[in-house]
């Protein structure tokens, strides 16, 4: 395994939450990333390159960024997939990085003794030597050299400094002569090494994992005594105690939250509407260009309106996904969400959730998508899965159209509850419901969902450090990435096969009226034009599924005409008044579609959206998982299509017993 | 000889024993060793969790959790 050969060098990251592993592994590769899987886990596996030149040669270095962890005795799933990767040596890693927090090197160098201890070619990266500096810190690097047997290079990776240092080193590293693990386990069995010891015991909870522990801490004290010097007052601490006394505050703590949750709100509620009307412009501009430009046919009309549809209904959310991940990585880069957790638990944790769940629920009244994607920085494997599961049932934005043209059916603009407008309280209900039922969904998950893991909250509060752009916008970047690349396939195949389903149908009653709809476009009126597409939906496949579900949705109120609307509203909820301007002949203006909707009547003569039908849709709409997105993102962050099949399943449920419950009750 | 939860705020303590083993290997890993000595820094507004200084950094555990460490306050 001569390094020098074909000078490609594997390098593995480790180090524990917090030092700055990330910021190194970013000023290492730069943009030079791809996020990939671990096989059979939930984990994202982070890789990048870089070349380097040192005395003539080139170097290629391969970089895999392993998820965080405190010790190799594994205690969640992301630490086992760090400890693993490297306990097994499953893709062969030339030289191992450990990077350690140079202000917290007690509790960092119990990993990076065992590390150490597994006899990779090794360098220690001394993160945050600035930081150390400012403190006062003073590290004997000779003597630690010495000592841990391996090279050290201070690094400083929020500025890039000691970055060639250490990619230099990494090309000359070696492993150490020295051992930290006890002598004697040597002396019971000559064949002992650490590696096999993990393999055996690094699952247990034994005295010997606890003694293993001990030894560890009792030579890091000698190392720490004999190289370090701390000095007793940290100024640093001192500004973080500062800032904490307002951030923990009874009541200026929860105020500053929502002060938070509120810029977040707005950003990705109302902010972020301008570049998703810019992207839905342009693909609008695009699809007219193809119609009026290509023949037209069936190819051109797949491009315009299965393509393009779907490349935009995921480009859509782009301008959502970074503007939350742009906050959550201000907040969790500058420890502030270290706090947000620590006032906010007591109450998550009543309903099985985390304190860090509250950013996503927040965002979830925007938009699920994002919102589950940012989950991911809660630890605890449960706590993030119950928060994944409810989070669609939090009435997002896409919902907004939708209660808005039902309740303006069944509540005139000029009804009045005191000063209140009525079609405002009931639209708040709505809004209100959702958390309402979310709450409860999440407190029955915590009772159901079993996971072999135990949950800890014991829980770091970093010192508060200013937010680094580079890291944040990398960050950023790659999670656009993965929602595009993952999630974008699934949305873009359903939104082709919606497409087909409405544009195509069985006979040649659909054919026929396609011919007609080609004349209609040249000579007829708009209104002829409108009825033919009309009577074309329904002749389509989709209209055919409309009947088809027609018996099972009756008893909600429900006609074929519904039945439509719901299938091609599974694309997204909003979708829902586009299908029902069409089935009624509307153009897509709200009052036009509420004049047709109130206008129609069954064969009794009576109105078909009544009190009853409207709030069975209200309530369907509100619980129903009509988003191929959100299944979508749910089947990329979980990896596996358990959890979205059974938040379908479930969901779909709920909306149909209450949507049955309440038209039952009102007719 | 008290429960980590005891402690007021501001108050040192030297670690002297857990009384759950599960959660033991987590603490010591955290860098809570018997003879380290901590300050209780924060209780969360409504009661729960609580932080304490160990080891040269600020660490937030669950009452529940801080029930588990056996300290002796410093007289």
């Amino acid at each position: 395994m001569s390094l020098n050969q074909n000078n490609n060098i594997k390098v593995a990251l480790i180090g524990n939450p917090n030092a700055g592993k990330s910021t190194l592994f970013n000023a290492l590769t730069g943009l030079n990333q791809k996020t990939g899987n671990y096989s059979g886990v939930t984990v994202d596996k982070h890789e990048g390159r870089t070349e380097f030149k040192f005395n003539d040669l080139v170097y290629d270095i391969s970089i895999v960024d392993l998820p965080g962890t405190y010790s190799f005795f594994p205690k969640t799933i992301d630490e086992k997939i760090a400890c693993d990767f490297l306990v097994q040596n499953k893709e062969n890693v030339d030289v191992l990085v450990v990077v350690v927090d140079a202000t917290n090197l007690k509790r960092n160098l119990l990993l990076a003794t065992q590390a150490i201890d597994l006899k990779y070619k090794t360098v220690v990266a001394l993160n945050m030597i600035d930081e150390a500096d400012q403190q006062f810190i003073k590290i004997d690097m000779e003597g630690l050299r010495n000592v841990l047997g391996v090279e050290v290079v201070p690094t400083d990776s929020r500025n890039q400094n000691g970055i060639n240092e250490l990619k230099q080193a990494i090309t000359r590293a070696k492993s150490s002569d020295s051992f930290f693990y006890d002598i004697s386990h040597k002396q019971k069995n000559e064949d002992f090494t650490y590696k096999e010891f993990l393999k055996t015991h690094s699952a247990e909870k034994s005295e010997i994992v606890k003694a293993d522990q001990l030894y560890r801490y009792n030579t890091i004290n000698y190392i720490l005594a004999k190289h370090i010097h701390t000095p007793e007052q940290l100024s640093k601490k001192e500004t973080t105690a500062r800032i904490d006394k307002l951030t923990t505050h009874p009541v200026f703590g929860y105020l500053f939250l929502l002060f938070v949750l509120f810029l977040v709100f707005q950003f990705i509620f109302f902010i972020a509407e301008y570049p998703m009307s810019w992207i839905e412009g342009g693909f609008l501009a695009l699809q007219e260009f193809i119609s009026s430009h290509l023949p037209h046919g069936q190819l051109s009309d797949l491009l315009s309106n299965g393509v393009l549809a779907g490349i935009s209904g995921v480009l859509m959310f782009i301008p959502q996904i970074a503007l939350l991940f742009l906050f959550i990585g201000i907040l969790e880069d500058s420890g502030y969400m270290a706090r947000a957790s620590f006032i906010m638990d007591k109450l998550m944790r009543k309903f099985g959730l985390n304190g860090k769940s509250v950013i996503p629920l927040i965002s979830g009244t925007a938009c699920a998508v994002p919102s589950i994607m940012g989950t991911r920085t809660i630890g605890s494997y449960k706590e993030r899965l119950i928060t994944v599961f409810i989070l669609p049932l939090i009435s997002c934005s896409a919902r907004l159209p939708v209660y808005t043209l039902i309740i303006a059916l069944i509540y005139p603009d000029n009804s009045f509850l005191g000063v209140f407008n009525v079609k405002g309280i009931v639209l708040m209900g709505m809004y209100l419901l959702g958390f309402f039922v979310t709450l409860v969904t999440a407190w029955f998950m915590k009772r159901l969902v079993k996971v072999k893991e135990t949950s800890f909250f014991v829980m770091e509060l970093p010192v508060y450090r200013w937010p680094q752009a580079k890291s944040i916008s990398i960050m950023v970047l790659n999670k656009v990435k993965v929602f595009v690349l993952d999630a974008g396939k699934i949305i873009l195949a359903i939104s082709i096969i919606l497409w087909f389903l409405s544009s195509h149908g069985p006979g040649k009653e659909f054919d026929e009226l396609s011919q007609k709809i080609e004349v209609a476009q040249t000579s007829g009126s708009e209104l002829q034009l409108r009825e033919l597409k009309t009577q074309q939906l329904e002749k389509s496949y989709v209209g055919k599924l409309g009947h088809f579900i027609e018996p099972a949705i009756r008893p909600l109120g429900f006609d074929w005409k519904i039945g439509i609307s719901l299938v091609t509203s599974f694309a997204a909820r909003e979708v829902f008044v586009g299908t029902m301007a069409t089935i009624y002949g509307a153009n897509e203006e709200n009052t036009s579609i509420k004049q047709k909707l109130q206008n129609e009547t069954n064969e009794a003569g009576k109105p078909v959206y009544n009190m009853a039908v409207c709030w069975s849709l209200l309530l369907f709409y509100a619980f129903a998982l009509q988003c191929m997105s959100t299944i979508a993102t749910v089947k990329r962050e979980t990896k596996s299509w358990k959890w979205p099949l059974l938040q379908l399943v479930f969901m779909t449920t709920l909306a149909y017993v209450s949507a049955f419950g309440v038209y039952q009750l009102l007719s | 000889m008290i429960s980590l939860e005891n402690l007021e705020i501001g108050q040192e303590a030297f670690i002297r024993s857990f009384n759950n083993s599960d959660l033991s290997y987590k603490l010591i890993e955290m860098g809570c060793l018997p003879g380290e000595k901590i300050t209780l820094s924060k209780i969360a507004p409504l009661g729960c969790p609580l932080a304490i200084h160990v080891a040269g950094y600020e660490l937030s555990l669950r009452k529940e959790e801080a029930r588990t460490i056996i300290v002796e306050p410093v007289a």
